[in-house]
């Protein structure tokens, strides 16, 4: 298909894969938006620390699809933008977080950008450990259990998190108890500077499956079918009973680990490598490819983004910082509530994952 | 007369009794009650806390889990995220130390970074304590390491009725509540307790009254002191005993109180001196009571040191009730 062409295939025609790639496509390009503006945000000096879900997103967006709103949880890591906007967080809420500002609803400013945090969303709570949100989720999986609720609880987790004893704790336990739980590990091949072959020695993350004769499957983590697929398995095997699995969508991780951190232990043709392998341009091709989009459309609808998350941006900019007085203030139950998403006036994400 | 009595079955219950039956009448009384741990479930406890729950409510509400700390604690959060009110228990508190990231880093940081959204509801219940010939790995104090934690409380009951209705009260608490038991207090003696009395978190208990020294402490020290107490009323000397009950938050105004009474102020805890509780209300005594002391705050404590298998070591480390009265005799000649 030729950059410009006419022929958009109407809606009513559309299969129902290509509504669901469309949609898929317009969360990642949304949060591709929010990234960059984060490290603009970061060079001015407005977001102090940042990370990146860049290379990430097309897996995190389709696994999220595979989820049931208001009923399945997800227990997303640090790098899980693609989660959150998948989940109607808006690009304000993360942007108010990332600025420190008082009225960030899922941390009033106090943990560091996209360590979101919204029982609305039901989205357990992101820190900067890398696998102590893994228990969580069995947890959350176990009250599921318990209560005999049809609820999955989705968890999402570096290829780093993978070598920490509490990953297998989690994972041992869930497999044990058949809990209704899909880990997703996001594997692009470094924790922060190690590669992976000196993380593991196994070089399929899916293989520990076995050891807790679950499971295990590795996809190409830049196929939106093939990572919606895989999770929309894992979720119809969780709820049926059968307990968790274990998915390895294999990633490239396109800039530095965080804004704080500066790559030079990769080379130019690694960088170049991964850069080659971003999902976003792939996914675009394979939605012109089936004629649902054209690249016309593909550059408004990204100039729109950018110019919605710059006016988000400077919105955020503008609210108040919270009065250092208030620093104890939820340390235990009983203070008055904090703003939540729904106070500060949030509507559904413009083209979310699940609206068409 | 008196020999009816003697020959009369002993009258209430012990404090290990009273922990299972506070669990019992919460788990009956709230469905979102679980216990989970090692050794819960089909062995009811190896210290026997929580026999027959398994048959009354079932494998679910009564998780026997892998020995693997970190997720009985990290599950236990992410189960009460999602809706449920987990107690769980770790066999000894010298085996929580692998769930210590879960609890400090996860648990106690939940609510404040949260701004108040996300609570953590669990009870981690944990015997602790030596005195019982049990080496460095059944006998240990571990209770200074997390009131050292914001967003943490904790709870050290020293008698059968105070068990039960704190921990009946942690099970309501909507926040994290590490609750130790003390293995010297489990069996020691029998108690009435009232049925469904729920006790303050945060509220010391006055033990016993008296005008000469006030003995600050709480678990096995309250023993150690009513031991001694007898032993100094022979002597002519009434101590006053304040059961701390709760060591986060600390009860101040208690402690407040009991000196501005008695102006001699002896903290005695099990745990080890350096850094440890006694340390901390000395502090308060000194910044806040000063002018009320008659006499230099003084600390009965555990030996900074492990606690080994063989009896001679372990009782030069520990302390006990003759080494509580010789400390108060030495206040009360101020």
């Amino acid at each position: 298909m030729t950059e410009g062409s006419a022929t958009v295939t109407m809606p009513e025609t559309r299969s129902e894969e290509d509504r669901l790639l469309r949609r898929i496509w317009r969360v990642v390009a949304l949060c591709r938006a929010v990234d960059e503006r984060l490290w603009k945000l970061s060079r001015q000096g407005r977001s102090s620390f940042v990370l990146t879900a860049r290379g990430h997103e097309v897996a995190q967006v389709a696994s999220t699809a595979a989820m049931r709103l208001g009923v399945d949880s997800a227990w997303p890591y640090y790098r899980d933008m693609g989660v959150a906007f998948a989940l109607g967080i808006t690009p304000y809420e993360l942007l108010l977080g990332s600025m420190g500002r008082a009225e960030d609803p899922h941390t009033g400013g106090r943990q560091l950008t996209m360590h979101l945090a919204s029982p609305e969303r039901k989205l357990g709570s992101i820190s900067s450990v890398i696998a102590d949100h893994i228990p969580h989720a069995v947890g959350a999986a176990y009250a599921a259990w318990v209560r005999r609720e049809d609820s999955v609880a989705l968890c999402w987790f570096g290829d780093g998190a993978t070598s920490a004893g509490a990953t297998h704790e989690a994972m041992n336990l869930a497999a044990a108890r058949r809990l209704p739980v899909v880990f997703i590990c996001e594997n692009n091949g470094l924790a922060i500077s190690v590669p992976l072959h000196l993380q593991t020695s196994l070089t399929s993350i899916a293989d520990r499956a076995k050891g807790y004769t679950i499971p295990g499957v590795r996809v190409d983590g830049t196929d939106a079918i093939a990572v919606n697929d895989a999770t929309r398995e894992a979720v119809e095997r969780a709820r049926s009973g059968a307990g968790p699995s274990l998915i390895e969508a294999v990633v490239p991780r396109i800039l530095a680990h965080s804004s704080q951190d500066d790559d030079a232990y990769r080379d130019q043709a690694e960088l170049a490598a991964a850069q080659a392998r971003d999902p976003l341009p792939r996914l675009e091709r394979e939605l012109i490819g089936r004629g649902v989009l054209t690249a016309q459309e593909a550059r408004a609808e990204h100039e729109r983004f950018d110019r919605m998350v710059l006016a988000d941006a400077d919105r955020a900019w503008s609210r108040p910082k919270p009065e250092g007085s208030r620093f104890n203030r939820w340390l235990f139950a009983g203070d008055e509530p904090h703003q939540a998403a729904s106070d500060i006036g949030l509507g559904p994400l413009p083209g979310g994952v699940f609206d068409d | 007369m008196t020999e009816a009595l003697v020959a009369a079955p002993p009258e209430g219950i012990t404090m290990i009794e009273a922990v299972q039956q506070a669990l019992i009448e919460e788990m009956r009384r709230d469905p979102s009650v679980v216990v989970m741990g090692e050794d819960v479930a089909i062995k009811g406890g190896v210290f026997r806390a929580t026999k027959g729950l398994l048959e009354e409510f079932g494998d679910r509400r009564v998780l026997d889990t892998p020995i693997a700390e970190a997720v009985i604690a990290g599950a236990a959060i992410g189960a009460a995220m999602s809706g449920l009110r987990p107690v769980a228990e770790f066999q000894f508190a010298d085996y929580i130390h692998p769930a210590y990231e879960q609890i400090v880093n996860q648990a106690a940081t939940m609510r404040w970074r949260t701004v108040g959204n996300v609570g953590v509801p669990i009870v981690l219940r944990a015997p602790f304590g030596g005195g019982i010939s049990g080496g460095i790995y059944h006998s240990q104090s571990v209770e200074a390491l997390y009131c050292h934690v914001p967003g943490l409380k904790v709870v050290v009951p020293a008698t059968p009725r105070d068990a039960k209705g704190l921990l009946k009260a942690a099970i309501r608490d909507d926040d994290p509540v590490l609750f130790f038991e003390h293995k010297k207090s489990y069996r020691r003696y029998r108690e009435l307790v009232p049925d469904d009395e729920v006790l303050p978190i945060g509220k010391a208990r006055l033990d016993r009254e008296g005008d000469t020294v006030s003995v600050i402490t709480y678990g096995v020290g309250v023993h150690h002191a009513r031991e001694a107490a007898a032993a100094l009323a022979e002597e002519g000397i009434e101590i006053e005993i304040l059961d701390l009950r709760t060591l986060a938050p600390l009860d101040h105004d208690a402690i407040a109180r009991t000196v501005g009474r008695t102006h001699r102020a002896l903290i005695v805890h099990e745990a080890n001196r350096t850094m440890g509780i006694g340390a901390e209300i000395a502090a308060f005594i000194a910044d806040d009571l000063f002018m009320d002391l008659d006499a230099p705050v003084r600390r009965v404590c555990g030996q900074d040191s492990h606690l080994p298998y063989n009896a001679p070591e372990e009782q030069e480390i520990i302390p006990d009730p003759g080494r509580v009265a010789e400390a108060v005799r030495r206040l009360a000649s101020y």
